[in-house]
């Protein structure tokens, strides 16, 4: 395969995942816009006013970044590991196994999958979030950059959850029981600073932190974390899970006999 | 074959040990030529299925080697991977995709640009007479359109090698027939073609060469002719223009009547069927009709896994 039949493999993988969620769209647009719109009214309007300043911003103003990378990350893990698992469930992945495309083409196919959901929900969320919240953007190259190394960094992780998964349950269980937990506490809501010393310490293992604070850094100027270290962070974790992902189907486990 | 002959596949001690421990593959050898139609047959679980899963890349073998026109699946698994073509035994296709779009995409995993793999689509759509279905959602098709659809997609693009695991299953016949008819076409024009069937007829019209495989070891592997010319006997039924008042007796032929107007008679190489007709002549009985009881070479086949079978017993 030269460099023209791996661009158009990648595309065709690509391709297929954008048509697959756009297809479903009132099952994988519809309802997260829904679920942080929601969000925006109860924590923003109904709850926020009275909860007054955070971090020195109007409350809907601090979680507003928080509310979008929170569907950034959900959309993309949760698009990959639902289209990938369902390749092997219905076993069309082997078409691609059969083929002579690389298998870092394939994990590259899926995860620009993956980010197309994600950003395309964050982007559809931040254009609702602005009839909630007014924002003069801090850094666009940082917000920017964050929300692609976040949703790069999920749906490598969702491919690998996809993997190992045996079941349609096997691909809720990490979401509803790791990463839920990690985005509820990872600074969405609340300044670390509210946690006091060693509860703010021990949020410093959560990469969810990172990622949040980083992206409120871009919007709206203000962070509880090192920008360089939290994209020093997130940086590490992709290139871990792309290693993790591209090894696991090199050796073709549990896609291959 | 001699030693000009090029071949599309070449399996040198294929030996495949699941996880399980259970041994499916023993050291099979295997030679197929290029341009050949050629079967695999075997009993359930004989190791057709492994086979077929190790040269397209599904299944990962324990040990050996396995050549397709010349490229080793293993150094060389790009280039090898772009002349085989796969049609599975079970449906592996996104059932909610349209058929058209299942075509296309299997051809840009090959580096196939759209336009190209588009008009490919039609052709072959058209020819397996599945255009009209192009754009519903592939799960609505019946079986036989599904099958169909699965050979359309091995060749989207346009490999040298189709591998077919049993891609008659469950059709009807008139099905059958056509897609005989298409396979016959596809390796008239130099595709190299290797099918796993039940349906031994099917075997035995389409094949010009065959490996019998049984408990993960090749068994038999010749030519079909070869394979039928070594029938000792065939049994035939006889269908009579005169109701039968008993079964004729007949020195050396044993008939069993199996109806009022049916005979049924075991026939052996070395006998003549014509003796036959003159002896029920002279007792006033004409045959109108006659075919075989079972196909012939199932009743090779069924011989030759009980001899393995034996064997191991032996061991």
């Amino acid at each position: 395969m030269n460099n023209r039949h791996k661009w158009i493999a990648f595309m065709t993988i690509v391709r297929r995942e954008i048509h697959r969620f756009m297809r479903i769209w009132p099952q994988t647009l519809v309802p997260p816009v829904i679920t942080i719109v929601l969000y925006f009214v109860i924590f923003g309007r109904l709850i926020g006013g009275r909860i007054g300043e955070m971090s020195g911003l109007p409350y809907i103003q601090f979680v507003a970044p928080g509310l979008i990378m929170m569907s950034v990350i959900t959309n993309s893990y949760s698009n990959v590991v639902s289209s990938f698992y369902g390749s092997k469930f219905q076993r069309n992945i082997e078409e691609l196994l059969v083929s002579p495309t690389p298998n870092w083409i394939i994990l590259l196919g899926y995860v620009v999958g993956g980010m197309s959901r994600g950003l395309g929900v964050g982007a559809l969320v931040t254009i609702l979030s602005l009839y909630f919240a007014d924002f003069s953007l801090h850094s666009l190259p940082i917000t920017i950059g964050i929300v692609l190394m976040t949703s790069l960094m999920f749906s490598l992780a969702g491919l690998i959850n996809a993997v190992f998964a045996n079941s349609f349950d096997d691909i809720s269980i990490i979401p509803t029981f790791v990463l839920t937990p990690l985005i509820y506490l990872g600074g969405v809501f609340y300044s670390i600073e509210l946690l006091g010393e060693f509860w703010g310490s021990v949020s410093l293992i959560n990469p969810i932190l990172y990622m949040v604070n980083a992206f409120r850094y871009g919007m709206v100027g203000i962070t509880d974390i090192n920008i360089a270290w939290s994209f020093g962070m997130v940086g590490i974790f992709s290139a871990l899970l792309f290693f993790v992902a591209l090894n696991l189907l090199e050796k073709g486990s549990r896609l291959r006999s | 074959m001699n030693q000009s002959t090029k071949f599309a596949l070449q399996i040198s001690q294929l030996t495949k040990v699941y996880e399980d421990g259970f041994v499916a593959l023993k050291g099979v050898d295997l030679d197929v030529a290029e341009g050949d139609f050629f079967a695999l047959l075997g009993p359930n679980g004989a190791g057709k299925s492994t086979t077929i899963g190790i040269i397209c890349s599904l299944v990962r073998k324990s040990e050996g080697s396995v050549t397709v026109f010349g490229q080793d699946i293993d150094t060389d698994f790009s280039a090898a991977k772009q002349y085989v073509g796969v049609v599975p035994q079970e449906f592996n296709f996104n059932q909610f995709e349209k058929p058209i779009d299942i075509l296309i995409n299997q051809a840009g995993y090959f580096g196939i640009s759209a336009k190209v793999a588009a008009e490919r689509a039609e052709k072959y759509l058209l020819q397996l007479g599945l255009w009209d279905k192009a754009h519903v959602p592939s799960r609505t098709l019946s079986g036989g359109m599904k099958r169909r659809l699965m050979i359309a997609r091995a060749l989207m693009h346009a490999p040298k090698l189709l591998v077919l695991d049993e891609p008659t299953a469950g059709v009807d016949i008139e099905l059958r027939r056509s897609m005989w008819e298409f396979l016959q076409e596809i390796n008239k024009q130099g595709t190299t073609i290797i099918l796993t069937t039940h349906y031994l007829e099917e075997a035995e019209s389409l094949c010009r060469n065959v490996a019998i495989i049984d408990h993960g070891q090749i068994v038999q592997n010749t030519s079909i002719r070869e394979l039928i010319s070594q029938l000792n006997k065939e049994t035939f039924i006889l269908d009579t223009r005169e109701k039968l008042s008993g079964c004729p007796q007949i020195e050396g032929y044993p008939l069993k009547q199996v109806d009022t107007c049916t005979l049924e008679v075991e026939v052996e190489k070395s006998q003549s069927i014509n003796e036959l007709f003159a002896a029920l002549t002279s007792q006033g009985l004409h045959v109108v009709s006659m075919r075989n009881k079972t196909n012939r070479l199932e009743e090779l086949f069924f011989d030759l896994v009980a001899k393995n079978l034996q064997e191991k017993g032996n061991e």
